[in-house]
């Protein structure tokens, strides 16, 4: 697969974003705020940084995409239409009867798709495992792993971290979507993180943090993170929540929302303006 | 008639814990495929795959006291392309890595191989936290999901042979104490078929686990009294071998069904289902009567908690009353 960079990638973000609004508004349920804020990482993910062929997903040399919180999926399949893993109209069968596109990902219901997620913290281990298997074959395939800031509540989340810097698992490059927002409210009333990149530290991994809605930082961390040797890596992405629909931005009532008709339409319009701008 | 160990019933008996087959049996798997792993929560030596560990250590993994990382690990190696046998106490795991194993496991088809251990009060001196007695109920109810209950180490080591070559998510329930060796190397064994360990025309002892040995010595005994009553091994729980079921229903026309597990649940339910859809016939249930345990010898706890030889022969002294 051709490799984008610069002005194509924000193109390609802005493609997923729009498709994430149209999704949404044809599910009529699903999260919102997550699922824009990534589109910057799974745009550079699958377009620049991953080593995947969408036309054969099993390939033995790929990457591994672990995406931990189920639950901002749209991202995913937006990113997955378009690279070519499906054909995009399937994109509006999100949630409904019958999809391969469902509610949470799953494994075995769209090729490319490496496991299944939903209830959280369940990626941050598989992604451990996959790494670990990896190594014991010396391979040199990467697993990216995609993790939320509240799914940093559940202990198993503790229990995969300490375990990837125990196995010096380099091969593993997580991502956490530091969005600051949760069902209820903000992560850091609901149960703070802070510091979350000193918590990682500590448990021998190498954190590098950015602005996650920043082409460049993201691209210039996924870099830096091919080089590190020894122990595992977590970007800690600065996201502002439901990036690029204005009404949506910073709110965590829009977590677990996704826009109607009129708000549908009022999103695309200034994602199309935005575009005009890249 | 099958082939048993010539000692049933006699004081001499061999007596191995069913753990021990477990770290025989991955032990062979690990010399015959290696994409054999294996993993543990720190309980390499008490579920015996310490001597997997000395042979392969390159594809053991020591997951430390996490038992919902180990399984969500599990996962991720089986979904690469591992055979991944996970190994702690069942209380532990399955018990606190239900919903890995629900989600990451059996819903994601993983090759992923749990061994539960020290299930059952015979678990003893360590008391009721550490006495699995609900394990079949959680797992029997999962989808995509192979359930095995071996009656001693000799089938807990075929079982886990024959689990590891097939694809796909499976459990099995092992014993802490030393209990009878029922069977032989010869003894037919395949995953999803009840045996008939004796034959029998009054009542039908339809057992898993090594409980089911005093299930036989209550067989022995009541034959004397001129009970004739059949034993079968239902070591499958999922998917249950219906058809050995009905046909031991069928001939006997009653039914004790044997666990050292909660009744509720377990393979007695397993079994009831199947009665109650296609042949139903009176039935009385031997296990743990809707309890915790409590430390103690396992023979103390076996005769309290009502599984004892005794215990059966009442039940099927009961059930027949019950036969029309």
């Amino acid at each position: 697969m051709k490799k984008l960079s610069g002005k194509d990638l924000k193109l390609k973000a802005n493609d997923i974003r729009r498709d994430i609004i149209k999704m949404l508004v044809e599910a009529k349920s699903g999260h919102s705020a997550g699922p824009l804020d990534m589109a910057d990482i799974f745009a550079a993910l699958y377009f620049n940084v991953m080593n995947v062929h969408p036309e054969d997903p099993k390939w033995e040399g790929r990457d591994y995409p672990v995406l931990s919180c189920g639950h901002i999926c749209p991202v995913l399949y937006a990113a997955m239409g378009e690279a070519g893993y499906f054909p995009k109209e399937e994109l509006l069968t999100l949630r409904k009867f019958g999809t391969r596109l469902h509610g949470h990902p799953h494994n075995l219901a769209l090729p490319g798709i490496e496991t299944s997620s939903g209830p959280l913290a369940q990626g941050s281990s598989q992604a451990v495992g996959i790494a670990l298997g990896l190594k014991m074959d010396k391979k040199p395939n990467y697993v990216y792993l995609v993790v939320s800031d509240g799914e940093q509540q559940e202990g198993q989340t503790w229990e995969a971290v300490m375990m990837a810097g125990k196995n010096h698992l380099d091969n593993l490059i997580a991502v956490m979507d530091r969005n600051r927002i949760q069902i209820d409210g903000n992560t850091e009333d609901i149960m703070p993180l802070d510091d979350v990149k000193a918590k990682y530290e500590s448990f021998n991994w190498h954190v590098i943090e950015i602005d996650g809605n920043n082409m460049d930082a993201v691209l210039k961390a996924y870099e830096t993170a091919k080089t590190v040797k020894g122990k595992p890596i977590m970007i800690i992405a600065n996201t502002l929540a439901g990036k690029g629909v204005s009404f949506m931005e910073g709110d965590y009532k829009w977590h677990g929302m996704p826009p109607n008709k009129e708000q549908g339409e009022k999103a695309l319009g200034e994602l199309v303006a935005e575009r005009e701008k890249i | 008639m099958i082939k048993l160990n010539p000692k049933i019933g006699q004081s001499d008996i061999e007596q191995e814990p069913t753990r021990k087959g477990y770290g025989l049996g991955v032990v062979d798997l690990g010399d015959a495929d290696k994409n054999v792993v294996v993993l543990t929560a720190d309980l390499a030596e008490s579920t015996m795959v310490h001597e997997f560990q000395k042979k392969f250590p390159e594809r053991f993994v020591e997951c430390g006291v996490a038992e919902q990382n180990m399984m969500g690990a599990a996962a991720g190696l089986a979904l690469y392309g591992k055979t991944a046998f996970v190994s702690s106490y069942a209380v532990f795991s399955p018990g606190r890595s239900w919903d890995q194993m629900r989600v990451s496991v059996c819903y994601s088809e993983a090759n992923v191989k749990v061994a539960g251990a020290h299930t059952g009060v015979t678990v003893g001196p360590d008391g009721a936290t550490h006495q699995a007695l609900e394990d079949v109920a959680i797992m029997r109810v999962l989808p995509n999901l192979v359930v095995e209950v071996p009656c001693d180490s000799i089938e807990a080591r075929k079982t886990v042979v024959a689990l590891g070559k097939m694809k796909g998510p499976a459990y099995f329930r092992l014993g802490r104490s030393k209990t009878a060796v029922i069977t032989t190397s010869e003894t037919p064994f395949a995953v999803g078929k009840a045996e008939i360990f004796r034959d029998g025309s009054d009542v039908a002892i339809i057992a898993s686990g090594p409980v089911l040995y005093n299930g036989l010595l209550a067989a022995i005994e009541l034959e004397k009294e001129g009970i004739s009553v059949m034993v079968v091994n239902n070591h499958t729980i999922k998917p249950i071998d219906s058809a050995t079921i009905i046909e031991a229903a069928k001939k006997c026309g009653a039914v004790v069904t044997l666990e050292e597990h909660q009744t509720q649940a377990g393979c007695g339910s397993a079994v009831c289902e199947v009665l109650a859809m296609n042949y139903p016939v009176p039935v009385e249930m031997v296990g743990m009567p809707n309890t915790f345990g409590e430390s103690g010898e396992p023979e103390q706890l076996i005769q309290k908690y009502g599984m004892g030889k005794d215990h059966i022969m009442e039940a099927v002294k009961k059930v027949l009353q019950r036969k029309k």
